[in-house]
């Protein structure tokens, strides 16, 4: 595998009305191509911003880190996003290498433009296809995610797909630009559990056929057992602990991870309580000292915790956790 | 559970009419046809299925807030006896006391122009429940302490709450009349999975405490297995089984609540694709297929299954399935 995307030290901050709030605290970390991240919080953890920075698809009050770096490697070098200034410098990573799918499929199409022209406009932007080209794609592309009839749903709007099927549509479109990295926005959580497995299906075979690399971003730990290869989880804009999909299910190492664990009802064992996090996930203009979890933890060690940050240290290989108790020297962050 | 159910649903059948149809029988849809549920007092009987399945339509039938158009519902509490088809204003307004619904979204539920006191307060008001604005500020403060919202949270206004603070004054708006049956219509679903535990706990707190009965909507069925001791599952209008809570679990019948439950994708990251995967979608109501109205996804469907509709046979105690094929299957 290689490295396809590297992030160090992402800030990202926001001037509101009321005061400089962080919505991203210093993350890192980076991807392989063929690979799939599972970026789990909370809503209000900063996962979804965290992604959309990737191609500084951010509203304008948005003021990044000094620090953060941002590096594309893609096959004519690597390319330093936060350097990227104006839309045409940005198209290269926007739609180009970098697609990105919603949540919610019925508002990410135009209502009153048809599937096809909408999938046929951005491979005119992104590629040197002509309008007959670019159809031909997109259709191909249709048939590929699984839509039957593809040349008659090229023609249909969004309205007339079901829930579905738009977002195989989306995904259709998505890839449609062969791009290298996909981040794909909790896309199945507004769809059933028997769509969301076709969905999941068909997201594994296309990592497998087209090698590129996926940021799935869901708060459901159960769909990123089914997927990911690795996960990062975030907290209040934090990176609170980071390891393989194995490790962090099933040796979550932050309380966290644990408490989110511990709250998932289970088929398993459905006598077991079910226990949730204490407290609700503070205000981002709020923002605890010390560690940003100290106000709900169940495993506080002492003042330590809300006076000091903890930094990331490995439990394992390939694992690492921002917590105290990996760290019982401390020296601070 | 042999007591009176507390409310019932007897071939019950809700049906939208459709544009069109100017020659010959009125086009409809049905969204919630021939279903018949008993739900016992004090019970958690939760209903699950797809959307589209007419999961919510059956609820809100239940609270007489969508149209009967077949059959009927009863509600019996022991003090009143109502039939939900034949009730007469004054009835109505009586029954909406009794029965209350919890929405999904709160965000969406609660008005942002209104402080918390208000919003609680607002159904004693509209059904005159309380004389005085002492009694109505008792009752409200004695509903908010049980949904551990205290007198400071009562001044505020809604924007100022979390989604799980904010579910919570939904429950509490809807228990302030003191009502015996409550429909809480996927009131877990927008909240985060931590969140979601503590209104779940609440929720089995107060139905404990007050004696109450829900009938819980929900898409999740590991939720589902978790809260309720009874569950039915629904299927474009239909009643395809209910059971109760472990032989649902632990030996579903029906293929569908089999597809439903291998399609929750498992916490075991070594445990990918074993799945049972459903093909397609659940067909539209506007044109339902014959027979069997699951045959058209159903990987076990004959011919049979393609022209009869099968019918609720008995699968164990208060267990019934609506296949053709259970009894072989189950083998």
């Amino acid at each position: 595998m290689s490295r396809l995307i590297d992030v160090e030290n992402l800030t990202l901050q926001f001037d509101t009305d009321e005061g400089r709030i962080t919505a991203v605290d210093n993350v890192s970390f980076s991807l392989e191509a063929g690979e799939v991240m599972g970026l789990v919080g909370e809503s209000g953890s900063g996962k979804s911003v965290t992604a959309k920075s990737l191609m500084k698809l951010n509203p304008r009050n948005a003021v990044y880190g000094p620090d953060t770096k941002i590096t594309l490697h893609l096959d004519d070098g690597p390319i330093d996003v936060m350097s990227l200034q104006n839309d045409t410098e940005m198209k290269i990573v926007r739609g180009g290498a970098i697609s990105l799918i919603f949540q919610e499929p019925m508002a990410s199409f135009a209502p009153a433009i048809s599937i096809g022209e909408q999938m046929v406009e951005q491979l005119m932007i992104h590629t040197n296809f002509s309008k007959a080209q670019a159809k031909e794609v997109s259709v191909e592309m249709l048939d590929r995610v699984g839509i039957s009839d593809p040349s008659t749903r090229f023609g249909q709007y969004a309205f007339e797909l079901s829930g579905g099927m738009r977002q195989r549509a989306m995904i259709a479109m998505a890839l449609s630009t062969k791009p290298r990295l996909l981040i794909a926005d909790e896309p199945t959580t507004a769809l059933d559990v028997t769509i969301q497995a076709q969905v999941i299906d068909l997201m594994k075979d296309l990592v497998s056929e087209f090698g590129m690399g996926i940021i799935f971003i869901t708060h459901d730990l159960g769909v990123i057992a089914q997927t990911a290869d690795k996960v990062a989880v975030m907290y209040l804009g934090k990176l609170v602990e980071q390891g393989t999909v194995r490790d962090v299910i099933r040796r979550p190492a932050h309380p966290y991870t644990r408490g989110l664990l511990a709250a998932l009802p289970t088929l398993d064992d459905i006598d077991a309580p079910l226990t949730p996090i204490p407290g609700d996930i503070p205000s981002p203009l709020e923002r605890p000292s010390g560690c940003v979890y100290n106000t709900r933890c169940q495993e506080v060690l002492g003042p330590r915790c809300s006076a000091e940050a903890p930094r990331f240290s490995q439990v394992d290989t390939d694992h690492a956790a921002a917590c105290h108790l990996h760290d019982p020297q401390g020296g601070g962050a | 559970m042999s007591d009176n159910p507390l409310i019932t649903a007897q071939n019950l059948s809700v049906h939208y009419p459709l544009r069109g149809g100017l020659i010959g029988p009125k086009p409809y849809v049905g969204a919630v046809e021939n279903v018949s549920i008993e739900v016992a007092p004090g019970s958690f009987f939760g209903l699950v299925g797809e959307s589209g399945s007419g999961k919510t339509t059956l609820g809100r039938a239940m609270l007489r807030a969508a149209p009967i158009s077949k059959g009927d519902v009863l509600f019996d509490d022991g003090e009143v006896a109502y039939s939900l088809k034949n009730l007469g204003k004054k009835e109505l307004k009586d029954y909406r006391s009794r029965a209350q619904l919890i929405f999904q979204d709160p965000y969406a539920a609660l008005s942002p122009r209104m402080t918390v006191r208000d919003i609680i307060a607002e159904p004693l008001e509209v059904m005159g429940l309380t004389k005085t604005r002492a009694e109505t500020d008792e009752r409200v403060r004695e509903i908010a302490a049980k949904c551990r919202l205290n007198v400071e949270h009562l001044r505020r206004f809604p924007h100022a709450f979390s989604g799980g603070q904010r579910q919570r004054i939904s429950i509490a708006r809807a228990l302030v009349s003191a009502p015996k049956f409550i429909v809480a219509d996927e009131s877990v679903a927008a909240l985060d999975v931590s969140i979601q535990a503590d209104v779940l706990n609440l929720l089995k707190a107060i139905q404990q405490d007050m004696g109450l009965t829900f009938l819980f909507i929900s898409h999740d069925l590991s939720v589902v297995a978790h809260v309720c001791d009874h569950v039915a599952v629904m299927y474009l209008g239909r009643l395809v089984e209910t059971a109760p809570t472990r032989a649902l679990f632990s030996a579903p019948r029906h293929p569908y609540t089999q597809a439903l439950l291998s399609a929750i994708p498992s916490l075991d990251p070594d445990d990918r694709g074993k799945a049972q995967k459903l093909e397609g979608e659940i067909p539209s109501p506007t044109n339902p297929p014959p027979g069997c109205k699951f045959q058209t996804r159903c990987p076990m469907a004959i011919d049979r299954c393609r022209v009869e509709e099968p019918l609720l046979e008995t699968a164990g105690p208060e267990h019934n399935v609506a296949c053709h094929r259970w009894k072989e299957l189950a083998m």
